[in-house]
């Protein structure tokens, strides 16, 4: 069962975690599932308001990195019109 | 929902095969983790091919490694959810995620590989950061 794949067909990033930025104050880290005219659909995804929270971004992102990613919400489609990158976590950590 | 077991079978299997001992109860696991002494590696298995199809190779090479864990265990997410449940308890801080790997110390976690740490990884390369790891904190000077 090494390196077998149960989900054939998806997107590149189907299934890796990922931290999604936004032309707003909200930074997404979670699963990328899919994409589709509606946005980017995430899993298990941990939210960040830059308006709200009391620490940095990047703060929140390094701390996704090393201790996980507390989830805010199982399912969240993040408009596409708001996205601005994403990166891999892994990339980051 | 769990999937079939016979599908997940040889994902156990391909673990338990390195000496990991399965954790398939919260009580196995209080058993397990409760009070524990030692060096151990706590393996969070999973179905995703994306990442637990390198992260379980990846732990086959690591211990071959001259130092590693004096125990091994695994539990199966989505697949035990009871005991994945447990274990999480045991592991502080570090957020849920699967596949994932949890070094602990005399109970306690002082290194944790989540998913994010292996997906798109090689295994030949999780091997390597987790023998490093096992150097650092289970090494003979530790």
């Amino acid at each position: 069962m090494s390196g077998h794949v149960f989900h054939p067909g998806h997107a590149e990033l189907h299934g890796i975690t990922v931290v999604v930025e936004t032309s707003g104050s909200l930074t997404y880290v979670g699963r990328y599932d899919s994409q589709d005219e509606h946005g980017v659909l995430m899993l298990d995804v941990g939210v960040h308001d830059a308006k709200a929270a009391g620490v940095p971004k990047e703060e929140y992102v390094r701390k996704s990195a090393k201790f996980g990613i507390r989830t805010d919400h199982k399912r969240f489609v993040v408009p596409t019109a708001d996205v601005t990158r994403i990166t891999r976590l892994g990339e980051l950590g | 929902m769990p999937y079939n077991p016979a599908l997940v079978a040889p994902m156990r299997t391909e673990v338990t095969r390195l000496g990991a001992k399965e954790l398939t109860t919260a009580t196995e696991v209080d058993a397990a983790l409760g009070d524990q002494k030692g060096s151990m590696l706590v393996f969070v298995n999973s179905v995703c091919g994306c990442a637990a199809g390198n992260a379980r190779p990846a732990l086959a090479l690591a211990l071959k490694h001259n130092v590693v864990p004096q125990q091994v265990v695994t539990v199966f997410a989505g697949q035990d959810l009871d005991a994945v449940a447990r274990a999480r308890q045991y592991f502080g801080e570090y957020q849920p995620s699967s596949p994932s790997m949890a070094l602990l110390r005399d109970g306690e976690v002082v290194h944790f590989v989540h998913r994010h740490q292996i997906e798109g990884r090689s295994p030949q390369s999780i091997a390597t950061e987790l023998s490093a790891a096992f150097d650092r904190f289970f090494g003979a000077a530790v």
